[in-house]
Order: structure tokens, then sequence, then C-alpha cells
């Protein structure tokens, strides 16, 4: 399994030499996608947080069945296939989508404009952040939340000065998730947002498009995304660790 | 400084009801697991909703189901330290204590207010050496007193414990039963302490005892009379438990 998961990317890096590399970084498809890539995955993180931590403090406080339905939408993009998501985003945002006419009226169409690439990433990426903070915020001792109110804290102070620093670690390893799911996010985006240079041409695209004009400049910017991906394992993996020893022996029994 | 707690409580399929009063002296509440006893701290604290009935501490209303009031735990001016003292993990022991001190102090009070109010309170705990640790560096004695330093800050008018020397050692034990009874007595203010340990109770020295079992008042008097008629055998076995060391 182990020599599975490897292998590929072994067989990537023995691909590319530092010269296919250059001309990788140096093809006119690069640095728009690398561009577009950046910012629109900056901006789907900024809405899943923002949007995700309140949704997810109230699920895990919640037992209901609003909560349990709640709970099973928000798991939904998670089991839909990406090409599924971006014909679902296209009959809804579309020209003659569900909200198309609306948001048409409103010059707001979305399909194949960046910011369709922004909504796609968010949706398929939500869930990896709001699972996370769902475990992270049900870790949290409830005894302190209780003890915080009594000291005559309001819920949003209790919110912001306990729970979300006992939770950081959890939501800091749900966020890098879902950057890494927006980041290499393709299926959607290709249906919902298409494939225009600059405008909705991420890097996942490109490597989709160079492949077709020079396969060569695909397989390095194969290894860019890799290595950002790889980047982007190492604060995964570290930083939570490293918060949690800030925190050592937060539920000490005694 | 009278209260009054007269509340009926749901949890799942267990019911509690349970009154009881006292003054400015602590009351002791003991039961056996899963009699309801921190269910009914958490309803006066306000972290469980109460159904019916009323809770009056020093002469202000927490919870009249008929009334229609029910103050969220930040107004109760209730101090609760619950089984795990609660300290918050990611906080020094002052920033614990500081975090009630806020409240205690009123809004607008200076940091050099605040700190000073921090250091007298750990002082008076006897913990003054431990301002700077973090809860996971300190004993389980240390930090029921920082936890209960950090309850008094708030100033509140009633001082709700569960349980506060169960989880350590035999001799940190002793030493924080003789000073827990020690602050409780020169805090001069209605205390309700869960224990289950006859020696506790001793130390304590609390007006009244209420004996919960199964959700509900079983017995309740001062404490001698309590011993020599028990009315059920938890409350002839409690009492006989003397002798068992702590």
């Amino acid at each position: 399994m182990l020599a599975l998961l490897a292998l590929p990317v072994v067989g990537l890096a023995a691909a590319s030499s530092p010269s296919d590399m250059l001309a990788g970084v140096r093809d006119p498809l690069f640095a728009p996608a690398l561009w577009l890539s950046t910012w629109t995955t900056v901006a789907s993180l900024a809405l899943v947080v923002a949007a995700g931590t309140p949704l997810a403090w109230w699920l895990a406080g919640a037992s209901g069945a609003g909560a349990r339905a709640a709970a099973t939408l928000v798991d939904l993009p998670v089991v839909l296939p990406p090409a599924v998501l971006g014909i679902a985003l296209l009959e809804t945002f579309g020209r003659r989508g569900l909200l198309g006419p609306a948001l048409e009226a409103l010059n707001l169409g979305l399909p194949f404009t960046s910011g369709a690439v922004v909504l796609a990433q968010v949706v398929v990426s939500a869930p990896f952040y709001v699972q996370g903070a769902v475990a992270a915020f049900k870790s949290v001792d409830p005894d302190l939340l209780v003890v915080a109110r009594t000291l005559g804290r309001g819920p949003a102070a209790v919110f912001f000065r306990v729970a979300v620093p006992l939770a950081l670690p959890g939501l800091v390893a749900g966020a890098s998730l879902a950057w890494a799911r927006a980041l290499g996010e393709f299926g959607a985006t290709l249906l919902f947002a298409g494939n225009f240079p600059g405008a909705t041409q991420t890097l996942p695209l490109a490597i989709y498009a160079a492949l077709e004009s020079s396969p060569r400049a695909a397989t390095a910017l194969a290894l860019v995304l890799a290595a950002a991906g790889a980047c982007l394992l190492l604060p995964l993996r570290v930083l939570p660790a490293l918060l949690d020893r800030r925190q050592d022996g937060r539920l000490s029994p005694t | 400084m009278d209260w009054h707690v007269h509340v009926r409580a749901q949890a799942g399929t267990f019911a509690l009801e349970a009154e009881l009063a006292g003054n400015a002296r602590p009351v002791a509440i003991v039961g056996p697991n899963g009699s309801g006893k921190t269910t009914l701290l958490r309803v006066v604290a306000g972290a469980h909703p109460a159904a019916e009935g009323r809770i009056e501490v020093a002469g202000r209303v927490l919870f009249d189901a008929s009334l229609g009031i029910d103050l969220p735990p930040e107004r109760r001016r209730v101090g609760y330290v619950p089984q795990g003292h609660g300290l918050f993990p990611h906080m020094t022991a002052a920033r614990n204590v500081a975090f009630g001190a806020g409240a205690g102090l009123g809004a607008g009070t200076g940091a050099r207010a605040v700190r000073r109010r921090v250091a007298a309170l750990l002082e008076t705990v006897g913990c003054v050496r431990l301002a700077d640790r973090r809860p996971g560096e300190i004993s389980g004695g240390e930090s029921q007193r920082v936890a209960l330093a950090r309850a008094l800050a708030a100033a509140p008018d009633i001082l709700l414990m569960d349980e506060p020397l169960s989880a350590m050692d035999a001799l940190a034990r002793r030493e924080l039963r003789a000073s827990l009874a020690q602050y409780l007595a020169e805090w001069r203010r209605p205390a309700l302490v869960v224990t289950h340990d006859l020696l506790d109770l001793r130390a304590l020295a609390p007006r009244r005892v209420y004996v919960l079992e199964d959700g509900a008042v079983v017995q309740s008097g001062p404490p001698g009379a309590v011993a020599t008629r028990p009315r059920t055998p938890f409350v002839a076995a409690f009492f006989q438990s003397a002798a068992s060391p702590a």
C-alpha cells in the first residue's frame, strides 16, 4: 500500500528534469494559472472559515433532528463526484439554472467567471473544514464553557476566548485540508467555470490544457502542484502538534 | 444572603426534583453516583434547563418558571467549580483568575486593579508562586485552589462546588480539606458543596446536609440529626463510613 502511494510521486519526480521544470515554469499557461489558483483558494478558504466556523460551532453543540440533517448536508459534497457537483452548480447558478435569471438581472452572471471558480472550491472544500472544526469544538470540555459563562462572560466572549483557542489545532488542520482540496479542485471547476486562461484556468486545469499542447510542461506544472501539496502537508502535521504542546495537559484529570 | 432552590428538571429519562434552602453557611449535598448532584448544581448555574420551579439567591430571582425568568449563566452571579476544576488549559493560573476578576470588578476596570485583585486572591489560596504556571503544570490540590480563587474573583452570590476534594492524593486532600473549610467560613457567603466523603463533610461543618437519591431529596437536616436517624440504607452507610480512610 505504501509503495502504491509513494510510486506515482517518485514517477512524477523522475519524469521531469530541472530544465523541464524551468520550461514548465516559463510556459505561458503557468504564471496566470498560479496566480489564479493562489487568489481563488485564499478567497474560498476565507469564505469557508468565515461561514464554516459558526456552522461547526452550532453543529458541535446541537443534537436535534435539524442538526443531524445539517450534518448530513455538510457531508454531501464529499460523497458526490466533482463532476456531479459541477453540473449541480450549473443547474443552480447557470444561465438557465434555478437562480440564473435572477443573478443575470443583477448583472452577477457566475458561470465561466473567476467567481465560479471560487464557488466551486467553496462547495467541494467546505466539508473538510467543517467536519474538522466540529470534531475540534466537540473535544473542548463542556464544563469549561459553563465555567466561563458563570464568570460573567457572554456566549461570544466564551467562543472567542475559550472555545476557539482550545479548538485551534483542529481548526488549523481542517483549514489545511480544505485548502489542499480547493487547490486540487478540477472536475466541478471545469464544468461550472470552464477552462479559460487568466479567468478560470487554475493550476489543475492548466495541467489538463498543457497535456494536449506540451506534455513536458504538464509534468512540470504537476510537480509544482505536488510541491505545494507537500509544503501544505508539513504544517498540517507539525502545526497542530506544536499548538497541542502549547496547551499541554488540557484535560488533566486532577 | 438567604437562598432558596426548588426545581424540577429532566436529563434524558432521568428526572430531578429538589428543594433546598440556606443562608451564608455552606450546605452539603451527598448521594450515590447518578443521584443528580451534578445536574442540580448545573441547574442552579444555568447550564442545564429547569422545567419548573424557582431559584432565588440573595434577593435576586435567577429562575422562575411561572414568571418566565431564566437568567443566563453570566448574569446569575454563581461561582461554579466543576469536578475537573474547569481551569482553562491555555491560560496561566493568573490569567485564569483574571478571567473571573474582570467580571467581579465590573466593566472598565483598569488592568492594574485586575492584577492587584488576582494577586490578592492567589495569595488567599496560597498559590502566588503558581501565577505563571499553566493548569497542566500544577497538582490537583493546587488546581482546585486556583479554581476556587477564580470563582471568588467574579464575586459570586453563591458558590457551587462539585466534589472539590475528589481525585487527589491523601496528603493533598487532608491539607485542602482544612483550608477549604476555612476559606468558605471566611468568605461568609452561601456555598453548595457536593461531596461523597464523610470526613470532607465534617471538616466543612455545613449548616445542613441534603441527601439526594435517584433525583429526589430523601433526607435533610443538620449533619448530626441526619446521622443519628438515617432514613435510607445509603444514609446509614454514609454516616458509618467514618472509620474508613479518606
